[in-house]
């Protein structure tokens, strides 16, 4: 297979994108390693994409590390466990990585508590039904920890009229820095061999992708040789391309299949999921427990000990800054990559469980990156070249300077605009598209719920 | 070492951007016609110089005066109209009247690019405009012809350059006996092919020994310039090709029809204003489409109406009314040629 790979020059890729720096050898190499607790632990309820959690231990209680706390509400949700042994402070709103604050559980850790983890029981996933591993898996409280944070087990529950033929792993991980999936696939094979059959079964496809950019082929290799021979499950490198990890670019370089627009990828019958998610599935499911930690990759000019770090759930990214080397003139923190991470609000916000990474900027590397002035459109056609939708981000960019909002999405698909970044991060003249259409799309939900609300 | 953390700044993704902005594109095509005025000055001497230095103040000094009566900062530091001014002097003949190209200057700047707003909002090509009007205003200096590397170009200005305002160009017949030139017919190889059929020597197109034009001697050497951006990624090789490829199937059509009344294609693409326009003002981003079929088109469309025109127009020369025609069409062409997005689904019946 290797030689295979290596026998063509270009490995598979989707028509356009970027290449930025990537950055990753900051991290690439170090293994992950544990971050002591906090003393205390932020867990939002809503770390996910769906209805909030719905606390179960109340104020004062004294929990066990693994011990859910805070349960499903509804099938569009996910359960959360206490990440530490400690004691319930409070439910408080806490700022999140987005902006608003929003109600989190308050946890004290105690620190001489020896913080095992004591919910386990073993279970059997071949004896399982489809329907009782999709309990199963919403039981993890596991969500992609790419960075969506969608609930894995509604990916497993796709339209009864879809059937899903090819589970496909994501470990392209094409955001420069990061490199979380790439110590995971690494660090856990077995884990992420495990996870990958028990989406396979509980999906019923007949066929597993592990896919990886070709700056990882080293986590190739590993995978292979972790398989046994004849395995449905391969082991395959694209081009590195960002944003190569998008699940609709990942389908196209990989199988030449395109998710149709507002479609799910069960609707050409492929399933997406990250590689962490993945190995945690493999970690977790067999033991019945909860998702209380995650692989952080800490890196950026502004911190000193860079690396992948294993980071309780919840863990104020102020406590890991100082911990790790914090530097006076870092000023601008990402959870996330650099392409599509959210700049931080707060240095109380906590790891949440789709955050993969903390970047840390300096002011002199945002100087030299952003441009301060913004010149007009000089119609260069650039963004046109990079967009990997094959949008026309120069006329959306040109409708949004007008306010034609509506006709972006009417004329000009702006409702298929993932926000990747790729069109502001070659613009020339330094315009803002991406924030352009956030805002264009934002209008046009609130202009549909004014209208629905009229109606009704 | 640890800093307690205090502040953060916030900013919304994408956190990263590549380089280059505007002003090193713009400044990068400037670096790209250095060359190509140089090889200008020493083939037409210091007429040639001033003519440059003219047409770029008069362009800077217009965008810069437009810029303040309306309010705003300058834009001249943007290095576009920089590009305007050279363009615009590298079209004209090189014994132009210097007030008459300071009008040109002020009429392709001001009516081609400032009334529509500046930078991004121009239809067409602000120095073509400038040629254009130029070409209706002053007819005549705008054909009159100087032979290139005549013995006195360093020391002599061509008398017509020092035409002092509002008068009529002073005849270069004395200079011209003095520059001591064999030969010299007074007119540029396209004329002498359309009206004339006599056919010039391909090579000598190529590497520049022609009359024409200041800056449009040696079309090996503007294809140079070009590649310089084409590597560097600030130009669009793609208009470029398909501007040349159609000249020379169009012609080639013709040619084959008709060889001893038409040109060859390759005469058609080393000869007149072609190889400069084509490389240098059919690739001005702001007037050119930005989908990548449009792109194709457009440049075809250049090439093809400047050979129609070369051959039955009344003009011998023709890239400049077909750059501008094209650019006129490429919004148009820009709306019809939309690329088909990823996952594009069949639109609903009722929408």
């Amino acid at each position: 297979m290797l030689g295979f790979l290596s026998s063509f020059g270009k490995r598979d890729t989707f028509p356009h994108g970027i290449h930025p720096d990537e950055n990753k050898g900051l991290t690439a190499h170090i293994p992950i390693r544990r971050l002591p607790f906090a003393p205390q632990l932020v867990l939002p309820l809503s770390q996910h994409f769906g209805a909030p959690s719905e606390p179960i231990a109340h104020p004062g209680q004294e929990v066990v590390r693994g011990e859910p706390i805070a349960t499903a509400k509804g099938f569009m949700s996910v359960p959360l466990h206490a990440p530490a042994t400690g004691k319930i402070k409070g439910i408080e709103l806490m700022p999140t990585a987005k902006g608003p604050r929003t109600p989190a559980i308050l946890l004290d850790v105690y620190p001489g508590d020896s913080q095992e983890v004591r919910y386990e029981a073993e279970r059997d996933v071949d004896q399982m039904t489809q329907q009782e591993i999709v309990q199963a898996v919403q039981d993890t409280g596991l969500v992609g920890l790419g960075g969506a944070a969608f609930p894995t087990h509604v990916k497993l529950s796709p339209p009864k009229e879809h059937s899903v033929h090819t589970v496909l792993i994501n470990g392209c991980e094409c955001e420069p820095f990061l490199t979380t999936d790439h110590r995971v696939m690494l660090e856990q094979t077995e884990e992420l061999i495990t996870g990958t059959r028990i989406l396979m079964k509980a999906l019923g496809a007949t066929k597993a992708i592990i896919a990886t950019e070709d700056n990882k082929l080293d986590a190739v290799e590993a995978i292979q040789a972790a398989l046994p021979q004849g395995s449905p499950i391969e082991a395959r490198a694209v081009q590195t391309k960002y944003p190569q990890g998008a699940e609709k670019m990942l389908a196209k370089a990989l199988l030449g299949l395109e998710i149709p627009s507002g479609g799910y990828p069960s609707s050409v019958g492929v399933g997406v999921f990250n590689a962490a998610s993945t190995a945690e599935l493999g970690a977790l499911l067999p033991l019945s427990q909860g998702v209380i930690e995650r692989v952080v990759t800490v890196t950026g000019p502004g911190i000193e000990k860079r690396g992948n770090y294993m980071v309780p759930i919840g863990t104020p990214i102020r406590f890991i800054l100082e911990r790790l080397g914090f530097r006076g003139d870092a000023s601008c923190l990402i959870m996330g990559g650099p392409m599509m991470g959210n700049s931080v609000s707060s240095l109380d916000v906590p790891i949440t469980k789709g955050c993969g990474g903390l970047l840390v900027l300096t002011e002199s590397i945002l100087e030299s990156q952003l441009e301060q002035k913004v010149y007009p459109c000089i119609s260069c056609g650039q963004c046109l070249e990079a967009c990997p939708m094959l949008l026309n981000p120069s006329q959306l960019g040109k409708l949004a300077n007008k306010h034609r909002y509506e006709e972006m999405q009417s004329d000009f698909h702006l409702n298929d605009c993932f926000e990747c970044g790729c069109c502001s991060y070659v613009c020339p003249s330094g315009i803002p598209l991406v924030q352009y259409f956030r805002i264009a799309k934002s209008s046009n939900r609130e202009k549909a719920m004014r209208e629905r609300a009229k109606a009704s | 070492m640890s800093a307690p953390a205090q502040s953060v700044t916030l900013r919304t993704s994408p956190h990263l951007r590549s380089v280059p902005a505007v002003p090193d594109i713009m400044r990068n095509v400037v670096y790209a016609l250095i060359p190509i005025c140089l090889f200008s000055v020493y083939q037409f001497g210091i007429s040639a110089l001033a003519l440059l230095l003219t047409c770029t103040l008069s362009c800077l000094a217009t965008e810069h005066a437009i810029c303040r009566l309306s309010g705003k900062g300058s834009t001249v530091n943007d290095w576009s109209v920089t590009i305007t001014g050279l363009l615009l002097a590298l079209t004209l003949p090189p014994g132009f009247p210097l007030w008459m190209a300071a009008v040109a200057s002020i009429a392709g700047v001001g009516i081609g690019k400032m009334f529509f707003g500046g930078l991004g909002y121009n239809v067409m090509n602000p120095a073509l405009i400038g040629r254009a009007f130029a070409q209706a205003a002053f007819t005549v200096p705008m054909t009159t012809w100087v032979p290139f590397m005549a013995a006195n170009r360093f020391t002599d200005f061509i008398p017509s350059t020092l035409t002092l305002p509002f008068l009529r160009p002073a005849p270069i017949d004395g200079w011209l006996a003095s520059a001591n030139v064999d030969g010299f017919t007074g007119a540029t190889p396209l004329a002498l092919m359309k009206f004339e059929q006599v056919s010039t020597d391909p090579v000598q197109l190529l590497i520049g020994s022609t009359a024409g034009s200041s800056g449009e001697g040696s079309a090996l050497l503007i294809l140079l310039c070009g590649l310089y951006l084409v590597v560097r990624k600030m130009m669009d090789a793609r208009i470029v090709v398909s501007v040349l490829t159609v000249a020379f199937l169009t012609s080639g059509i013709f040619y084959l029809m008709a060889p001893d009344k038409y040109p060859g294609p390759i005469f058609m693409l080393c000869s007149g204003g072609l190889m400069l326009g084509a490389v240098f003002m059919a690739t001005d981003m702001v007037a050119s489409p930005v989908t990548s079929l449009g792109i194709w088109i457009y440049g075809g469309l250049i090439g093809f109406i400047t050979v129609i025109i070369r051959l039955f127009g009344g003009l011998n020369e023709g890239i400049m009314y077909a750059i501008l025609l094209a650019n006129a069409c490429s919004p148009l062409i820009t709306t019809v040629t939309q690329p088909r997005i990823y996952g594009a689904v069949k639109r609903k019946a009722s929408s």
